[in-house]
């Protein structure tokens, strides 16, 4: 079997707040294999996005890791040998974090405005990072005029497709349209050749037209480079199109993990199971009640006891879910579920 | 198709005409108006007492500024708005005054999209939901609390509930409260705005489900404003597909989406992500972007992005027509083109 490229491990995140302090990520464990491309499911506020802050070292404040570990296999000096480190060590603002950030792990945030600066062009941001991580374009280690890296950026804006490239490069991020300013963060996100994408809702702000060409995009990219991709998304349609294998998340917690045809034509949680009932088709019956989840999301300071879903749950075994939490375990090939219809095994609280 | 949804022998509540709606633009020291976006470019449409009309197209395709004309937020440059009242009496929204649209404000109601924006967070939801009722002349408390009261208890949620804040509720929670808000009024004519674009999918289904409900109990008419087609497709009786300010086709739900006649709506549909992993991705049909309504393309305004697209598509702008009955298409082709989708 191949050895994962990240490995998260029982990831605890924790916002210390006036209120009370929100278990954001509450046990959080998959892995990506190199080259493959991981969708990540769950209804708002499940921790999705702080997950992935974690992973870079990125988390708001108050924010903290409490527990866990985030182990990546870095490729070595000039691409030879690898060693695994884990991320929750390094130093937030230490040399080695930001060697990592941009040149292995690149992030699209979920916020778009927020990934340019408004006060200098896109070009300029782009040229910036790319000097900066000149030898992952120019591994004998020798420099980037700005001119070089300049012509790189364009053919990266139109490897996206924005046309009119060598023109869009010295627009301001707020003179491009929600589509063209996506693609530009793309064009960002892969300027420092990253083997690891993480991309946090890159298309939800989008239309489906343009949706299909970024995703288009997103797949070809991951076909040329064998870059590894974390796709974020509330879209099942999209997560069906891109994945390889799925997590699903409920408040903090995996719920279920697996290759994408065993989540959509098998899944064993109950909460994938009514998440998936849950989405009129486009292919249907119109006009008729959706099957709903019953209840509503808890709030983050009311966290159920026992497996975070038994409040709603309609296939609920017993009172053990209501008194343990029931671990992530593997149940079928390649798939894991934190279920007692599937096995007894809890974690400790 | 039910009796129930059956839309032929019902009368339009509504007649869109013509509708335009351009926004100038303006530039210099003197506000010179250097041109215009035209947000509503000539669209023309009815619909039917006790219908969902679903109305769906891509991001500044000009859904929004056709709602907000029909609520009269917005005065429409030219154009008719016909309704009928309860009296019968057929009215032009768009040409009459304030003072004389103001009894009209109950019978026609809006629903947002953003469930925190449209309610005022230091209202109560005896206040957020009753105001309607205030405006339009119940001035009795006890009254208002009564109605307040059956309304939430309508909308699924606890009369206890009246003397919170909206911040105490979740996003579907407070698309409910927004919805007995705009029902306060018993109106005939509801225009929803993506009432579901903001909530998770969960959420997203208990909401349809209660529109739908609502609907059936109340007969309610709907127009239904969303970009997601699966959405659209779920609730709508027929449904209208908008390109840069224009309707380019109008039919029943099962004709447009077994049997789409033109091209962007054929493209928009295969567009869509199915999420089913056993279906093939589709090849990307649609390339570019969509143009700005500021400086639309000459003729047709799809023909830079069309692989139909001929000289005359380049110089001639097609009309609206209705090539078989009920199913309307903007297209110089629209009876050549086999464009048979795979639902
Ligand atoms: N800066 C912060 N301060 C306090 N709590 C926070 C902060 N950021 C996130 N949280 C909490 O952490 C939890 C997880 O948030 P996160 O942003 O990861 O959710 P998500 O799954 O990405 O949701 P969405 O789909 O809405 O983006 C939420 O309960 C949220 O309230
Ligand atoms: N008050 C205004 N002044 C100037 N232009 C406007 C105004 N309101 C809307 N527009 C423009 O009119 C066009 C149509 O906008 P509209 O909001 O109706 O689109 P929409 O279909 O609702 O889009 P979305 O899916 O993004 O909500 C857009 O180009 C928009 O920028
Ligand atoms: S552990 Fe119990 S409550 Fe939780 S999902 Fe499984 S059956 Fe439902
Ligand atoms: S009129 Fe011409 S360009 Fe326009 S949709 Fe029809 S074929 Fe395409
Ligand atoms: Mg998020
Ligand atoms: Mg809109």
């Amino acid at each position: 079997m191949t050895a994962p490229l990240l490995s998260v491990r029982d990831l605890h995140v924790t916002f210390g707040l006036d209120e009370g302090s929100v278990r954001a990520v509450d046990g959080v464990s998959f892995d990506v294999l190199p080259g493959q491309v991981v969708g990540i499911v769950g209804e708002s506020g499940c921790g999705k996005s702080v997950t992935m802050r974690s992973i870079l070292q990125l988390v708001d404040e108050p924010g903290r890791i409490k527990q866990g570990e985030i182990l990546y296999r870095m490729s070595g000096p000039n691409g030879q040998g690898e060693t695994v480190v884990d991320l929750t060590k390094l130093a937030k603002r230490g040399p080695q974090m930001r060697a990592i950030r941009g040149a292995e792990i690149a992030l699209i945030p979920q916020e778009p405005m927020a990934a340019f600066s408004p006060v200098h062009t896109v070009g300029d941001q782009i040229i910036e990072a790319i000097q900066l991580h000149h030898r992952q374009w120019r591994p004998d280690g020798s420099g980037l005029s700005r001119a070089e890296a300049r012509e790189i950026v364009v053919e990266l804006f139109r490897d996206v497709g924005i046309s009119m490239p060598d023109q869009r490069v010295d627009a301001y991020s707020w003179q491009l349209s929600g589509g063209l300013r996506q693609r530009a963060m793309i064009a960002m996100a892969l300027s420092c050749k990253p083997r690891l994408l993480i991309a946090d809702e890159p298309t939800t702000a989008i239309d489906v037209t343009t949706q299909a060409q970024v995703l288009a995009l997103l797949r070809e990219l991951q076909r040329k480079y064998g870059t590894a991709i974390i796709f974020i998304t509330h879209d099942l349609g999209v997560i069906a199109q891109m994945a390889n294998s799925v997590v699903v998340m409920y408040l903090g917690r995996v719920a279920e993990q697996g290759p994408v045809d065993a989540i959509f034509h098998a899944p064993k949680h109950p909460y994938t199971r009514a998440l998936l009932r849950s989405i009129p088709s486009i292919v249907g019956e119109t006009q008729v009640a959706l099957p709903t989840i019953a209840g509503t999301l808890p709030h983050p300071f009311n966290r159920p006891s026992g497996c975070p879903y038994h409040p709603r749950c309609d296939e609920r075994k017993g009172p053990e879910c209501a008194a343990r939490v029931p671990s992530l375990q593997p149940v079928d090939q390649g798939q894991s579920v934190s279920c007692f219809l599937h096995h007894d095994s809890s974690d400790t609280q | 198709m039910t009796a129930s949804h059956s839309v032929d022998t019902k009368q339009p509540l509504l007649q869109i005409r013509d509708l335009r709606k351009f926004f100038p633009i303006t530039a210099g020291v003197f506000n010179k108006t250097v041109g215009h976006v035209r947000a509503v470019d000539d669209v023309s449409f009815d619909v039917f007492e006790g219908e969902t009309l679903g109305l769906v197209g891509e991001s500044g395709c000009g859904k929004t500024t056709t709602s907000r004309c029909i609520l009269r937020a917005v005065d429409p440059t030219s154009g008719q708005i016909l309704f009928r009242r309860k009296n019968d009496e057929i009215v032009d929204l768009a040409k009459l005054t304030r003072e004389e649209l103001q009894p009209l404000r109950a019978e026609i109601q809006m629903i947002f999209q953003d469930p925190f924006g449209s309610l005022n967070p230091r209202m109560t939801l005896f206040d957020n939901v009753g105001e309607p009722l205030l405006v339009n002349g119940m001035t009795n408390r006890a009254e208002r609390t009564d109605r307040v009261a059956e309304l939430l208890k309508l909308v699924g949620l606890r009369p206890e509930f009246m003397h919170r804040f909206p911040h105490a509720f979740s996003g579907g929670q407070r698309q409910r409260i927004g919805i007995a808000r705009a029902l306060s009024t018993n109106p005939r004519l509801v225009v929803a705005d993506e009432p579901v674009s903001a909530l998770d999918v969960s959420v997203q289904a208990q909401v349809l489900n209660l529109l739908l409900e609502l609907q059936k109990r109340l007969g309610l008419t709907f127009l239904f404003v969303a970009h997601d087609l699966s959405v659209v497709r779920h609730i709508s009786d027929r449904v209208a597909v908008m390109y840069v300010g224009q309707l380019v086709e109008l039919a029943p739900t099962k004709t447009l989406f077994s049997r789409p006649r033109h091209p962007y709506t054929s493209a928009l549909m295969r567009a869509v992500p199915v999420p089913d992993p056993r279906i093939p991705v589709g090849e990307v049909t649609l390339k570019g972007e969509v143009p700005s309504p500021a400086n639309p393309p000459s003729g047709c305004y799809f023909h830079p992005r069309c692989r139909f697209a001929t000289e005359r598509c380049k110089v001639e702008a097609p009309a609206l027509r209705e090539p078989s009955p009920g199913h309307f298409v903007r297209c110089h082709f629209a009876d050549e083109l086999d464009l048979t989708t795979a639902f």
